[in-house]
C-alpha cells in the first residue's frame, strides 16, 4: 500500500500525467455538475422529449457563442409570454361576458440574419365559443403587417411558415423573411431592418371564464452554449449527461474486466488441472471469435441496453488475450519461496491467491486498467454509432450517431458532431496520458525508455 | 491483434537442448496434437456464434413471421387471386408458406438444423444466405463473401501494409536515437490511438471532404462509375484516401512507441554492446543483432495483420459505406442472415487457427533455438 501511495506521488513529476489529471478532473466535474443540475429522471424527459417539451428551440440552431467570431449577428430566440411584463395589456369596455383586449408584444431586433421561423402557440380555456384571435405586425420604420385572424381552440400553434394566405400577401416571400426585411435593400440579397419589433395580439372571448395564454415565439439561428438538434434538443442536457455515462460505462467495464481477469488467472494458476485447463480452453474458443461481431449480434437480436452490453463485453474480454500473460506472470509468482513458507504455515487456498499471488501483480494491473478505460468509452461511442446505442440514455455516442444519420457533417452543422467528439477526445486522452505515467511509474524497465 | 497469437500459442517455443532422437515422431506427434485441439476449439466456436446468430432458435420465428407476411401481401395485391374463395386462398397461403419454409429449411427442429449447419460449415460449405444477395443477384455466400473482399482488402491491405513496415522501420531509426526531440513527439502522441479509426474517419471527412471539398465524403466509386479502366481505378483510389488515412493515423503512434519500447528492450542487450565495441556498423547489429531474435515476434505480428484484413473494420466501413466484408458483416445480422453471419465468421476463425498452426513451424525455420513439440507439451 505505501508504495503504491509513493508511486501516486511520483505521478506528479510527469508533466504528461498532471495534464492527463488536470483533463480528468475536468471531466469528472462537469459529470458531477451534470448529476447535480439535472436530475436523471429530468435529463431523461427532456433526452426523449419531442416538440412538446422542445417546441420553443430553433432546429439545429449554433451555440450562442458563435457570434462573438462573427461580424454578421446571428439572432437570438425570442419566447415572450401574454402574462410577461414586457407586454401592454389594453382592455375595452363590452357587453357581459365578453371580453376585448390587446396585447402588444415589444422585443428587439439587433441580428444581421433573418430568424428561422416565427410562431404563437395558444392555449385557451372555453365552455363552447372558442376565442377569436387577430394579429398584426409592425416594424420599427412603422410598416404594418395584419398576419392572421383565426378562432383558437384548446391547444393551438400558429406558425407563420406554414400559412399560406400570408405568404401570398406577402408577395409569395416567406414571413420570417418578408416581415423582418429593409425595404431600401437589394431583393435579391435581403437584410434585416434592426431595431423594435411590435406585435399586436387582439383577443375576443365570448364566454364568462374564457381566457386564453399565448406565446409569441422568435426561432432564432444560435441558442444556449451548445446549440441544438434537428428535434430542436438543447445539446447541453446530453452533453453533460453524457459524461457521468461515459465514465460510468469506462470505469466499469475497465474494473470490472481487469480485476475478474486476474481473479480468475490466479485461481486458474493456483488451482491448475481442471480448473487452469477450463479457463484455458474457454479462452481459446472467446479467441477465435470476432469480438465486435459477437457484441454487434447481442445488441441486435438480444438487448440494446447499456449496462447489458457492458456486462457481455467484460464477459468477452475476461477471457481475452489478458488472462494468457497474467497467467504466465502468476505461473513464476507460483513458485517463490515465500508461497511455500504460506503453505507451510496453513494458510488456505483463497488466502494465498488473494493475499499472496494477487498483490505481487497490482503494479501491472493499475496501468493496463486505467488505459483500457478509453477504450470501453469509445466502444460505447462505436455501438452507438453503429445504431445499437442504448435506447434511453443520453450519450456522447447517441450525439455523434444522430450528428452523423443526419448528414450533420454535409449540411454544415459542424458544432454537432465536434461537441461530442471533442468531449471524448478530452476523456480518451486523459486516461491515457495518467495510465502511460504509471506504467512507466509502476514498470521500472520502461523507465528509461 | 499480436498479444492473442501469443496467448493462442500454448507452447513450443521453449528451447532445450535434447539430442535428435526421433525428431520426426515427435514433430508428427506434436502437429497432430494440436491440430485437433485448435479443429476443436473451432468446432465449439463456431457452433457458439451459430446458437447466438440463431438466438438459440429464436430467429427462427421471426423468420417465419416474415415469410407468412410477405407471401399474404403477395397474394393480396395479385389481382388474379381477387376472386378466389377465401378459404381457398387461405389453404394456397399455408401452402406456400409450407414450401418457402421447407426451401429455407426452416420444417426441422432447430437442434437437428444447427448441427447440420454445424457440418456443412466446418467443411466450408457455406450454403446460401437467406435474404442478402449479392451484386450479381446470387445467393450464394461463398460468393457474397468473394465479391466484398476485394474492397476490404484494398483499404485494409494498403492501410496495414503501410502501418506494419512504416511502425517497424519508424521504430528502428527512432531507436537508434532514443531521446530525439521525434522519439519524444512519437511519445507524447501515442495516447492519440485511444481512439478508434472511424473517430479520425469523421474528422477526415469533416476536413477533407465537408470542408476542403477535395476528397469525396463516402462510397467507393464515382457515381456514374467512370467508363474506362483508368478512369475507374483513380476513382477508387481517390475514395480509398481517406478510410485508410484513418485507419493508419489511429494507430500508427502507439505502433511505433510500441516497437520502439521493444527494440530498445532488445539493444540493452550485451551482444549488442559487445557488437559495437566490435565497431561493426548500425546497419549490421540491427540485422544481426537486433532484428534476428526478434523476427519471430515481428513474424506473429504481421500474420495477425493479414488475418485483422478478413474480419474489415466493420464500423469504418459503415461509415465510409465502403462495401466490403465488414459491411456485409453488419448488414448480414441486421437481416437475421445467419447463413452469412456464420460464413464469414467461419472463415475468421479458421484463418486464425491455421496462422498459429504455421506459426509454430516459421518459429523453427527463423529461429534455431526453437524446436516443434520440445518442452512443455
Amino acid at each position: 500500500m505505501q508504495s503504491i501511495k509513493a508511486s501516486l506521488k511520483d505521478l506528479l513529476r510527469y508533466p504528461s500525467a498532471v495534464m492527463g489529471s488536470l483533463v480528468l478532473l475536468g471531466v469528472i466535474a462537469l459529470a458531477v455538475y451534470a448529476i447535480v443540475s439535472i436530475p436523471y429522471d429530468e435529463a431523461l424527459r427532456l433526452w426523449r422529449g419531442g416538440p412538446d417539451v422542445w417546441y420553443m428551440n430553433p432546429r439545429n440552431a449554433l451555440p450562442k457563442w458563435v457570434n462573438l467570431f462573427r461580424s454578421d449577428q446571428l439572432p437570438e430566440s425570442i419566447a415572450i409570454l401574454n402574462t410577461d411584463e414586457s407586454v401592454d395589456l389594453e382592455t375595452k369596455e363590452t357587453s357581459a361576458g365578453f371580453s376585448d383586449l390587446t396585447y402588444t408584444f415589444h422585443f428587439d431586433y439587433p441580428y444581421d440574419e433573418f430568424p428561422q421561423e416565427l410562431a404563437f402557440f395558444f392555449t385557451s380555456e372555453y365552455v363552447e365559443n372558442e376565442p377569436f384571435v387577430s394579429v398584426y405586425w409592425t416594424t420599427p420604420d412603422g410598416r404594418e403587417f395584419r398576419i392572421v385572424d383565426m378562432g383558437v381552440s384548446r391547444q393551438e400553434s400558429y406558425r407563420f411558415s406554414q400559412d399560406e394566405r400570408l405568404t401570398r400577401r406577402l408577395g409569395n416571400n416567406a414571413a420570417r423573411i418578408a416581415l423582418f426585411q429593409d425595404p431600401d435593400s437589394d431583393p435579391e440579397d435581403p437584410v434585416p431592418l434592426k431595431g423594435e419589433y411590435q406585435v399586436e395580439l387582439k383577443v375576443l372571448t365570448f364566454e364568462e371564464n374564457s381566457t386564453i395564454d399565448a406565446e409569441f415565439v422568435l426561432h432564432g439561428e444560435v441558442y444556449g452554449l451548445a446549440g441544438t438538434d434537428h428535434r430542436r434538443r438543447d445539446l447541453m442536457v446530453s452533453l453533460l449527461w453524457g459524461a457521468p455515462i461515459a465514465l460510468a460505462f469506462g470505469l466499469v467495464g475497465a474494473v470490472g474486466s481487469s480485476v475478474s481477469t486476474i481473479i480468475i488467472a490466479a485461481f486458474g494458476v493456483w488451482f491448475g488441472g481442471v480448473v487452469d485447463g477450463i479457463i484455458q480452453r474457454i479462452t481459446e474458443v472467446n479467441l477465435t471469435l470476432p469480438f465486435l461481431s459477437i457484441l454487434i449480434m447481442v445488441g441486435t437480436f438480444y438487448s440494446k441496453s447499456l449496462w447489458v452490453i457492458l456486462g457481455v463485453t467484460i464477459l468477452l474480454i475476461i477471457f481475452g488475450a489478458a488472462i494468457k500473460t497474467y497467467r504466465a506472470m502468476f505461473l513464476q509468482v507460483k513458485e517463490a519461496p515465500y508461497i511455500e513458507a504460506a503453505q507451510a504455515y496453513g494458510a488456505s487456498d483463497v488466502r494465498i491467491v488473494m493475499r499472496y499471488l494477487l498483490p505481487r501483480l497490482i503494479p501491472v494491473l493499475i496501468p493496463a486498467l486505467i488505459l483500457s478505460v478509453p477504450t470501453f468509452v469509445f466502444l460505447e461511442a462505436t455501438l452507438a454509432v453503429l445504431g445499437l446505442g442504448d435506447p434511453v440514455l443520453p450519450t456522447w455516442g447517441k450525439i455523434i450517431y444522430d450528428a452523423w444519420g443526419n448528414a450533420a457533417v454535409y449540411n454544415g452543422y459542424y458544432y454537432w458532431m465536434l461537441e461530442p467528439a471533442i468531449l471524448l477526445t478530452l476523456t480518451g486522452i486523459g486516461f491515457s496520458l495518467v495510465g502511460f505515467s504509471l506504467d512507466r511509474i509502476f514498470n521500472p524497465k520502461l523507465r528509461g525508455l | 491483434m499480436s498479444s492473442e497469437a501469443h496467448a493462442l500459442q500454448a507452447g513450443g517455443d521453449v528451447p532445450e537442448q535434447n539430442p535428435l532422437v526421433g525428431t520426426l515422431t515427435r514433430v508428427a506427434k506434436y502437429t497432430g496434437v494440436r491440430f485437433v485441439i485448435l479443429i476443436l476449439t473451432v468446432v465449439v466456436g463456431v457452433y457458439l456464434t451459430i446458437l447466438i446468430a440463431n438466438m438459440g432458435g429464436y430467429v427462427d420465428s421471426i423468420i417465419r413471421g416474415q415469410i407468412r407476411e410477405n407471401i399474404a401481401l403477395v397474394i393480396q395485391n395479385d389481382p388474379n387471386f381477387k376472386t378466389l374463395d377465401p378459404s381457398v386462398r387461405a389453404a394456397w397461403i399455408a401452402e406456400q408458406v409450407t414450401l418457402e419454409e421447407s426451401r429455407l429449411g426452416l420444417d426441422q427442429p432447430f437442434v437437428i438444423r444447427s448441427f447440420r449447419f454445424l457440418f456443412k460449415a466446418m467443411v466450408l460449405d457455406l450454403g446460401r444466405a437467406q435474404l442478402m444477395t449479392s451484386d450479381e443477384g446470387s445467393r450464394e455466400v461463398r460468393l457474397i463473401i468473394q465479391e466484398r473482399l476485394g474492397p476490404t482488402l484494398l483499404i485494409m491491405g494498403v492501410a496495414n501494409f503501410i502501418l506494419f513496415f512504416g511502425s517497424v522501420f519508424a521504430a528502428l531509426a527512432l531507436s537508434r536515437k532514443y531521446g530525439s526531440f521525434l522519439d519524444r513527439l512519437v511519445i507524447a502522441l501515442s495516447p492519440s490511438s485511444s481512439a478508434p479509426s472511424w473517430f479520425y474517419g469523421i474528422f477526415l471527412i469533416l476536413i477533407f471532404a465537408a470542408v476542403l471539398r477535395i476528397l469525396p465524403f463516402n462510397g467507393m466509386v464515382d457515381s456514374p462509375p467512370p467508363e474506362t479502366k483508368l478512369g475507374y481505378t483513380l476513382s477508387v483510389l481517390k475514395h480509398a484516401i481517406l478510410p485508410v488515412s484513418a485507419i493508419v493515423i489511429a494507430n500508427i503512434f502507439l505502433g511505433i512507441y510500441n516497437w520502439r519500447t521493444f527494440f530498445l528492450v532488445y539493444s540493452s542487450e550485451d551482444y549488442v554492446d559487445m557488437a559495437k565495441a566490435k565497431g561493426l556498423s548500425d546497419r549490421a547489429i540491427e540485422r544481426r543483432y537486433i532484428l534476428r531474435p526478434t523476427l519471430p515476434t515481428i513474424i506473429t505480428n504481421f500474420s495477425l495483420t493479414l488475418i485483422a484484413l478478413w474480419t474489415g473494420s466493420i464500423i469504418l466501413e459503415t461509415v465510409f459505406i465502403w462495401p466490403g466484408l465488414g459491411r456485409t458483416y453488419y448488414t448480414a445480422i441486421g437481416l437475421y442472415d445467419t447463413a452469412v453471419i456464420v460464413g464469414l465468421t467461419i472463415i475468421y476463425a479458421y484463418m486464425l487457427v491455421l496462422t498459429v498452426f504455421l506459426l509454430d513451424f516459421v518459429y523453427a525455420l527463423v529461429d534455431p533455438r526453437v524446436k516443434i513439440g520440445a518442452g512443455s507439451s
